[in-house]
């Protein structure tokens, strides 16, 4: 008690409101999380209605449910089909938008500045107007049920999100460096993969990490594209989980929905340095 | 390594620089070794660009012209499209489902976007204080944007939210009696807002970035001038952040305008009871992927664009007005 007195004397009184401040944001944001945590423990009749963050006799059958899969599918089908298209729209961000603005900061070509001026328009575009015109194109090359029209935007550069923050990073890179590339020979290609990717590395891994978990948390892209239960996401699986058991099982629905979160938890924890500064980045510099 | 010294990234086109240096010094005509890296340029800036140029005519503008043309059609996936005119804008107007989508949508944005933002504002601002544990706050803060958008949460928010909840029982100890908010027409958008709001980290961390590029002198002048923590916070920090306060209003709306997923699951697969949460994307989505009618809501996403670009419009010529850029800036 005296110590702690005496730190909150010599740090002055703001500095413990400051802490207070902080710790009942803190409980408020994180509520929802470790409420989910400790439901997924609790008996389904307990979940609702209960009043205990935490149960008193915690137990495991949620979990157990879960390995019974859903609808005759095991989980594991769903997280296979999510991590496939969450890893292919990785490896097509990182290439496609990474040569997009490598052209736009790097390279001086005719119509460079109106395509950039367009590319941001796109960034500013409701995805809502191309869905319709995009399912039916999809659906005449008969591409519904493949994850194909989930991951071709990514390969095409169309997340303008992530080509401006790529352009935002290499312009920052020293002019010196691409330069002398090019003054001892090196084309653009050399210069773009040896040189300016190397030095990109945290702009590629901030869009790398977010296109992960964007396409993790993906609803209504796999809702439209995929109607068979065997090609279904871990998005698309908790659904069918809420649709069969819509009130009984809430036990088997909160473990689950926590089960669905983890790979994001997890690249959350090891990457958050990157995300946060990666969002901090693109509201800033001009 | 961030600071502001022009505007916003959205706004600055193309880069400047670059620009002066090849019309720069002299007026003669390029020398023809010049002309020749002119022209590997060309090639090269648009072999670099071509997977986006692919990408923009067919998977953006493409269906841009194509759905502009479905709107003015009936269309059901199966039979040729037929031209109907403007009848689709017609019904539109006149279908009182439709009005509740918009009516629905408007009040998630103009009550969720202003309360998300002054939460990041003012979280930025007690985190801006240099504290022990302050990028442990800010990581912890900023989760909720990352997994706001899952189906999970949603799953957990309806949970949260339902009768005799946990948000139920803590309102009955302070005497009020609303019963759950998931089930109640009048209550079940807040929830959703407060679904936005609990992710008010990304915005966050944007503030808290235009925080950090306040000078230290301002506030110190200003303390000797006399001036108390409200005029300090609307005549220094508040001007001095706008740019990075308009960046964040423009984006927030715009993404507030799209919502589909969290309102779905949140209100089962359904549009809430009384259709209370039928905002425009789900009307949209049931329109044409439940009742087939393509035409229908290409219409409607049009209209979604033009609602969507006049918010930008009015937010640019705003900007005037309220937004400031340091000297040096455009």
């Amino acid at each position: 008690m005296s110590l702690l007195t005496a730190s909150v004397r010599r740090r002055g009184p703001g500095a413990l409101a400051w802490h207070l401040g902080a710790l009942v944001i803190l409980a408020v944001v994180l509520y929802p999380v470790v409420w989910t945590i400790g439901a997924s423990f609790k008996p389904s009749a307990d979940i609702i209605g209960g009043l205990d963050l935490f149960p008193a006799d915690p137990i495991g059958d949620n979990y157990a449910r879960l390995t019974e899969g859903i609808a005759d599918i095991p989980i594991s089908t769903f997280f296979l089909n999510s991590a496939y298209i969450a890893v292919g729209s990785v490896v097509g961000v990182v290439l496609s938008c990474s040569l997009t603005a490598y052209a736009f900061a790097k390279v001086r070509f005719a119509g460079r500045n109106i395509m950039f001026a367009i590319m941001i328009g796109t960034l500013l575009l409701p995805y809502h107007v191309l869905i319709i015109p995009q399912y039916v194109l999809f659906q005449k090359l008969e591409l519904i049920n493949t994850f194909t029209p989930l991951l071709i935007g990514k390969y095409l550069a169309t997340d303008a999100f992530f080509v401006f923050l790529m352009v935002q990073f290499m312009r920052g890179l020293p002019k010196e460096l691409d330069e002398a590339a090019r003054l001892d020979g090196c084309g653009h290609l050399r210069t773009y993969w040896s040189i300016v990717m190397p030095l990109c590395r945290p702009a590629l891994v901030t869009s790398a990490i977010f296109t992960f978990i964007n396409a993790w948390n993906d609803f209504m892209g796999p809702l439209l594209y995929l109607n068979e239960p065997d090609k279904y996401t871990v998005s698309l699986g908790l659904k069918m989980f809420i649709d069969q058991d819509a009130v009984a099982d809430y036990g088997g629905m909160v473990a689950m929905s926590l089960v669905a979160l983890l790979p994001v938890l997890a690249f959350f924890v090891a990457f958050q340095r990157y995300l946060i500064d990666g969002m901090a980045t693109s509201g800033l510099k001009g | 390594m961030t600071h502001i010294h022009t505007s916003p990234g959205v706004l600055a086109a193309g880069d400047d620089r670059s620009v002066a240096k090849r019309n720069g010094p002299g007026g003669n005509a390029p020398p023809p070794a010049r002309k020749r890296r002119d022209r590997g340029e060309n090639v090269a800036g648009y072999l670099f660009m071509s997977p986006w140029i692919a990408g923009f005519l067919f998977l953006i503008a493409g269906p841009m012209v194509f759905s502009l043309y479905l709107s003015f059609t009936e269309y059901n996936l199966f039979e040729a499209p037929r031209w109907i005119g403007l009848q689709n804008f017609t019904d539109m107007f006149a279908d009182p489902r439709w009005r509740q989508s918009v009516k629905v949508t408007s009040w998630y944005v103009l009550i969720g976007t202003p309360i998300k933002l002054a939460a990041a504002l003012a979280v930025a601002m007690l985190l801006a204080q240099k504290r022990w544990g302050q990028s442990f706050y800010r990581a912890a803060f900023y989760a909720p944007s990352l997994i706001g958008a899952s189906v999970s949460a949603a799953i957990v928010w309806r949970a949260l939210f339902s009768d005799d909840a946990i948000v139920d029982r803590t309102q009955k100890v302070f005497g009020v009696e609303v019963g759950g908010w998931i089930g109640d027409p009048a209550m079940i958008i807040y929830a959703l807002i407060a679904l936005t709001v609990w992710q008010f980290g990304a915005p966050m961390v944007i503030f808290l970035a235009g925080l950090k590029q306040v000078p230290r002198e301002l506030y110190e002048a200003a303390e000797v001038d006399g001036a108390g923590p409200w005029r300090r916070f609307f005549h220094i920090t508040l001007p001095m952040i706008s740019p990075v306060l308009f960046f964040n209003v423009l984006l927030e709306t715009i993404h507030s305008f799209q919502i589909f997923g969290s309102a779905y699951i949140v209100s089962n697969s359904s549009c809430g009871p009384a259709d209370a949460t039928l905002v425009y994307t789900c009307y949209l989505y049931e329109q044409g992927f439940v009742n087939s009618r393509m035409g229908f809501a290409s219409a409607m996403g049009w209209l979604l664009l033009v609602a969507v670009g006049l918010v930008t419009a009015v937010l640019f010529w705003s900007q005037k007005r309220w937004v400031h850029y340091e000297e040096g800036g455009r």
